[in-house]
């Protein structure tokens, strides 16, 4: 399995090596990384070339990384039934730095970008229909930034004097609690809490 | 009437509309009979399951995975486990393995079963549903025999599944084999030959295999469009490799054919079944269930009132729980629905940095517009079942 990746890997280094930037194999698996302008050459070439032939896509998706300049990443997953092979492609873009479609590679990315676009809100250009798919009409906000509270900011109700549903700031009985049970005691490199008042 | 008068009609299907499996929403434009356009709306049961296992521990994060296609729990389970162990490196026993491969297929019948007898209610059979929920009603006592739960087992989990199962539990789902083949046999003799069924069926909702592998489709979806691709066989994980068992693959990719090999594939999952129980019963009738180096799956109550290191071992893994080593993994099992996979982002923390679940009812149903184009308003709610939706995994 490891050498048929490792062949397909070079493989691709020599047929389309100006398409991607970098690539390695981790637990067996194959990764891309590439940039947005060249994304779309990069998959159309995967699909169309015939030692390859990566004609299914799995997933697109999203992954925040808020410390890093550009803080998303959109990670395709394709499926080449011909050769039984997977590959992952990475793309790192920002905020307001928009992504170019898979759409006209993979109708298959439609939905997969609508969710990655309602999820972290990251712009695709040339997708057909961007709108928010798995959130509520009207929602603000990108749930799943690592910034997004785990609470969410309304809560819904049936009001049954305005006989409909009303959106309302959430109230918690409980403040949402997330303990830190990371052991304090296999070297830390962070200061325990408590730890900075105390006189060294 | 005059031509400027006739315009297309606007409709909704659903949420509540019974053949909308859940809660879908459909938004139907309708020249005359024929649908011209398919918007879904979907969400209407979004849980923010991605979210909500970002603030869990592994473990902690299992039950979610009940939650999404609710009609076969552990297969989802199965996927994660799959992710976390290939991190981690851990191996799991063989008694272990058949164990979840016994009741991976456990899954796929209930999950076959509701959805063609469901099918044929959509179509106008009322029968063939009290049939089949006969047989679903006895495989969830199998469930519940086995972790307590009839639906939200939690069972399989990183590193094993949680307990043993009792001889009798074994010999029990060998003698249902038998008569459930009876009763497919049934239902197969209620439906497929059946002129209505066929009519309502045969040549509806058509995908060629190429379009299928561009819309992401995978599982029945390509197989009835004749692609001989099931993980259990292309890419075994498990000891999938160990039994035999057939691959059925239609030819003219319609809802018929989807529906034939889904009867075929009940067949064929009682027959891995049989295998299962074969080897639970003789080679594999002890050992452990679950990996036992400790560093993963906590020690049994027996071993805690004896042993400190057990103690320990029990309080830290319910509390901190295990740390997964940094890297990112693909894990896909193919669920009753198709390819079911987990995208495990860990940052070497006890907790995943992103889980991203691919369920394949999501890519599946993204393409209702492309299959529905051209036709009948009636045969929409045809397609909606055999496409074989479940809400709980499409919405998340």
């Amino acid at each position: 399995m490891s050498e048929a990746l490792q062949e397909l890997s070079s493989y691709i280094g020599e047929a389309a090596g100006q398409l991607v930037a970098s690539s390695d194999i981790a637990y067996g698996e194959l990764t891309l990384k590439t940039d947005a302008a060249r994304i779309l050459d990069l998959l159309t070439f995967l699909r169309d070339d015939v030692q390859c032939g990566f004609v299914n896509l799995i997933d697109v998706c999203g992954v925040d990384w808020p410390a890093r300049a550009e803080r998303f990443d959109v990670v395709y997953h394709l499926l080449s039934p011909r050769q039984n092979q997977r590959i992952r492609i990475k793309v790192a873009t920002g905020e307001d730095v928009p992504v170019p479609s898979a759409f006209p590679v993979y109708p298959g990315a439609d939905w997969f970008e609508r969710e990655a676009y309602d999820m972290y809100g990251i712009l695709f250009t040339g997708h057909p229909d961007l709108r928010r798919i798995l959130t509520d009409y009207g929602f603000e906000g990108h749930p799943l930034r690592k910034d997004f509270p785990t609470t969410g900011f309304v809560e819904v109700r049936y009001d049954d004097e305005v006989k409909r549903v009303v959106y309302e700031p959430v109230e918690l009985k409980q403040e949402f609690r997330n303990f830190d049970f990371l052991s304090p005691w296999e070297g830390t490199d962070y200061v325990l809490p408590g730890d900075e008042k105390a006189k060294q | 009437m005059s031509e400027h008068n006739v315009r297309n009609f606007n409709i909704n299907f659903g949420p509540q509309h019974p053949a909308a499996h859940g809660v879908l929403r459909l938004v139907l434009e309708l020249d005359g009979e024929i649908v011209e356009r398919v918007d879904p709306h979907i969400g209407l049961l979004h849980r923010g399951t991605e979210k909500l296992i970002e603030t869990k521990t592994y473990l902690q994060a299992v039950p979610y995975f009940d939650r999404l296609d609710y009609v076969a729990p552990m297969n989802q389970e199965h996927a994660f486990a799959l992710a976390v162990e290939r991190l981690t490196g851990t191996e799991v026993p063989i008694r272990g393995q058949i164990i979840r491969v016994l009741y991976s297929e456990i899954g796929r019948i209930l999950s076959h079963l509701l959805n063609v007898t469901t099918q044929a209610m959509d179509v106008g059979a009322l029968t063939p549903p009290l049939w089949g929920f006969e047989e679903r009603e006895k495989l969830m006592v199998f469930y519940e025999r086995a972790c307590g739960a009839r639906m939200h087992s939690a069972y399989i989990r990183p590193g094993g599944v949680h307990q043993d199962l009792p001889h009798e539990l074994v010999e029990d789902i060998g003698k249902w084999i038998d008569p459930f083949l009876k009763t497919v046999d049934d239902i197969d003799e209620l439906l497929t030959g059946n002129r209505i069924f066929k009519q309502r069926n045969v040549d509806i909702g058509v995908v060629k295999l190429e379009d299928c592998w561009a819309w992401g489709f995978s599982g029945v979806m390509v197989r009835g469009s004749g692609a001989a691709w099931d993980l259990r066989r292309s890419q075994p994980y498990e000891c999938y490799s160990d039994f035999d068992f057939d691959i059925p693959i239609g030819k003219n990719g319609d809802c018929y054919d989807r529906y034939v090999i889904r009867m075929i594939e009940m067949r064929e999952s009682a027959k891995i079944m049989r295998q299962c129980v074969n080897r639970l019963l003789g080679d594999a009738k002890v050992g452990p269930v679950s990996s036992v180096d400790g560093k993963m799956v906590p020690p049994k109550r027996g071993q805690m009132k004896r042993s400190m290191e057990a103690l320990i071992h029990h309080f830290k893994l319910y509390t901190e729980g295990y740390h997964v080593p940094a890297g990112e993994v693909y894990a896909a099992v193919e669920a009753p629905k198709g390819e079911f996979g987990v995208y495990l982002v860990a940052d070497g923390t006890n907790k995943p940095y992103r889980c991203k679940i691919r369920a394949p009812g999501y890519a599946h149903l993204q393409a209702m517009d492309f299959i529905c184009r051209g036709h009948q308003l009636a045969d929409v709610s045809a397609i909606l079942g055999s496409l074989d939706i479940v809400f709980g995994e499409v919405d998340r």
